[in-house]
């Protein structure tokens, strides 16, 4: 680390004098830039493409064939069926039903306590600083030990909140269960919502604020007039990770239904062919499936909203 | 910065606000220190504070392998992928931060692709790789896909943090008279440490917190991390679910959570807002 820094450091001496001048033809300084960019950037490349890029393509591949882990002598090409099984299959579609509900109510309420969580920690004038650390304990906890939390604290006879709300039982009903892992997601993921909404905030002016003011603008105008347009930018990012992360629940449902009662994601559904049915070439397919889905939800934020891509600008500073 | 304008009555409200907050954040967590305390009995009692106080979850956790293990495990793989992970995305955010290289946008694309990309994908190609390969159940089978998971992040918070940096120190360092390793070492490396260890904390939690994978590419102790462990406490006593305990792991893997967050509070509120404002 040292040494590769060190490199670095001396390369990047010399490229700022002879390299930057001259632009059409490369001279020797840019040449030698180059190359430690590469270099440097090699390693992570490297990793990250073993790891993601080539088992999407292996898992591409695994999708048309017929490859049960119980059956490993009966592992055969058969193009689209699994495709076909699996796009026919209530289950697929119940789980992607659940997953796309829990998506959107969540990222929407998630929405608008962010907004709030943001307002209360930038205009707050004592006490900033333990809101936000106390904020960040949801963001930080292990999502298993939370839901094991809500799963006990809706357990009849057992929960404070179960007692709260006449002895119920939410957990074993599909849309009452929904709502508990939904409440969950809100709670662990408003303060990143918050967080991300505050630095957009950060960034309009108070003497925008003020100047409306003197014109007379209510507290509502001011928000919808001049702080929603200007943190229309941080309330996009914040909105497409989130969006894409909650796609890929998982964890919240497993401890607090596990897929019962009609309850399972996409995600669940994909475990579930892998480790109870034991089929890869059908968890492969949903994989696939699931990355088609977050890529169409990428793509439909980036174009639809008419936001840059976080971090596109980067390159071009 | 401070508001437009504030009235008493106003600082009462955000006052009332800051309150509502900081109750809704605690009490989850106090419900599960609160279970974690209760005797078997006290348990099966609703009432949010213990009738019995007792640490018997926790000697019975701390005392048999089937936690202490995959702790050790947790903390083990969490810090290798997290040292490498920052040591690989340093290279390439000083790169992207202070180098010009045609591929830029291309490792960024990348990057950004991989932060969003559903884990569940890559966990039946991966298992099977893995199961090929002689990874599954061992601890590089998960340091590996933690790494190529926490780079992204690292690479997007560390560049930020590099921008930032003011690198005409490190010429000015040349010009009295410094080594290229006195002017890293004195000059540039105390700068950029901050950024590095946020970006440490940042993919540490992220690993802390894994579960999916800890459940997918684990079949023993000898791997599995805390989190993936707990679910197995369940079948180890026959009738009851065994809530005491499972509430006192809760408690401990989230004890050093709330240590982090006391303590770096500021650090992960500028690392984890630094990609959103910039980009």
């Amino acid at each position: 680390m040292s040494t590769s820094a060190q490199v670095a450091a001396g390369t990047e001496a010399t490229a700022e004098t002879t390299g930057r001048r001259k632009k059409p033809q490369l001279s020797e300084g840019a040449r030698a830039e180059r190359r430690l960019g590469w270099m440097l950037c090699a390693p992570a490349v490297i990793v990250m493409l073993a790891v993601t890029g080539y088992p999407l393509i292996y898992a591409i591949w695994l999708s048309f064939e017929r490859y049960n882990l119980e059956l490993p002598q009966d592992i055969k090409f058969i193009g689209f069926s699994n495709y076909a099984a699996v796009l026919s299959s209530p289950y697929w579609w119940q789980a992607l039903k659940v997953t796309v509900i829990i998506t959107i109510i969540s990222v929407a309420i998630t929405l608008v306590l962010g907004m709030l969580l943001a307002q209360v920690m930038h205009r707050t004038l004592f006490g900033r600083g333990t809101v936000r650390t106390a904020s960040l304990i949801p963001y930080g906890i292990v999502t298993v030990a939370a839901a094991y939390g809500w799963q006990y604290a809706w357990t009849p006879s057992q929960g404070y909140l179960s007692a709260a709300f006449n002895n119920s039982a939410p957990l074993t009903k599909e849309y009452t269960a929904i709502a508990v892992i939904i409440l969950a997601e809100i709670w662990k993921t408003t303060p990143f919502m918050g967080l991300l909404l505050l630095a957009g905030l950060s960034l309009v002016p108070d003497d925008l604020q003020r100047a409306a003011m003197v014109d007379g603008a209510t507290a509502w105008q001011r928000f919808m007039k001049i702080t929603l347009p200007l943190m229309k930018p941080a309330i996009l990012v914040a909105l497409l990770f989130r969006t894409l992360d909650s796609f890929r629940i998982f964890d919240n449902i497993f401890i607090l239904t596990d897929g019962a009662n009609n309850t399972g994601s996409v995600s669940i559904l994909g475990y579930d062919n892998l480790f109870n049915a034991l089929n890869l070439g059908i968890g492969s397919t949903i994989s696939v499936l699931i990355f088609i889905c977050v890529a169409i939800i990428a793509v439909l934020f980036i174009k639809g909203f008419g936001t840059a891509a976080p971090g596109t600008n980067t390159g071009t500073e | 910065m401070a508001a437009v304008t504030t009235t008493p009555r106003q600082k009462v409200g955000w006052g009332t606000a800051n309150v509502v907050v900081i109750a809704l954040a605690l009490i989850p967590v106090l419900w599960m220190a609160s279970l974690s305390f209760k005797t078997p009995a006290a348990i099966l009692d609703p009432s949010f504070v213990p009738a019995q106080w007792t640490w018997g979850n926790y000697d019975q956790i701390l005392s048999t392998s089937q936690f202490i293990r995959p702790l050790i495990n947790s903390i083990g793989i969490g810090l290798i992928a997290t040292l490498v992970a920052v040591v690989l995305a340093s290279m390439a955010a000083y790169a992207v931060a202070r180098l010009r290289f045609p591929g830029k946008g291309v490792l960024i694309g990348m990057a950004l692709l991989i932060a969003i990309f559903p884990q569940i994908a890559l966990v039946t190609p991966l298992f099977n790789i893995e199961r090929a390969i002689g990874l599954f159940n061992t601890w590089p089978g998960l340091i590996i896909p933690y790494i190529a998971f926490g780079l992204p992040l690292a690479i997007y918070v560390l560049s930020a943090f590099f921008r930032e940096i003011p690198w005409e120190l490190e010429k000015a360092a040349y010009v009295d008279g410094a080594t290229p390793l006195q002017a890293f070492v004195k000059v540039i490396a105390p700068l950029a440490a901050p950024g590095m260890v946020t970006t440490a904390i940042l993919v540490f939690l992220a690993c802390w917190n894994d579960f999916l994978f800890a459940i997918s590419f684990t079949s023993t102790i000898s791997s599995r991390t805390a989190p993936a462990a707990m679910e197995y406490f369940s079948g180890s006593s026959q009738f009851t679910v065994p809530t005491g305990p499972i509430a006192a792991a809760a408690c401990v893997i989230t004890i050093p959570i709330i240590v982090f967050v006391l303590f770096f509070q500021r650090r992960i509120v500028a690392g984890l807002t630094s990609g959103a404002v910039k980009g």
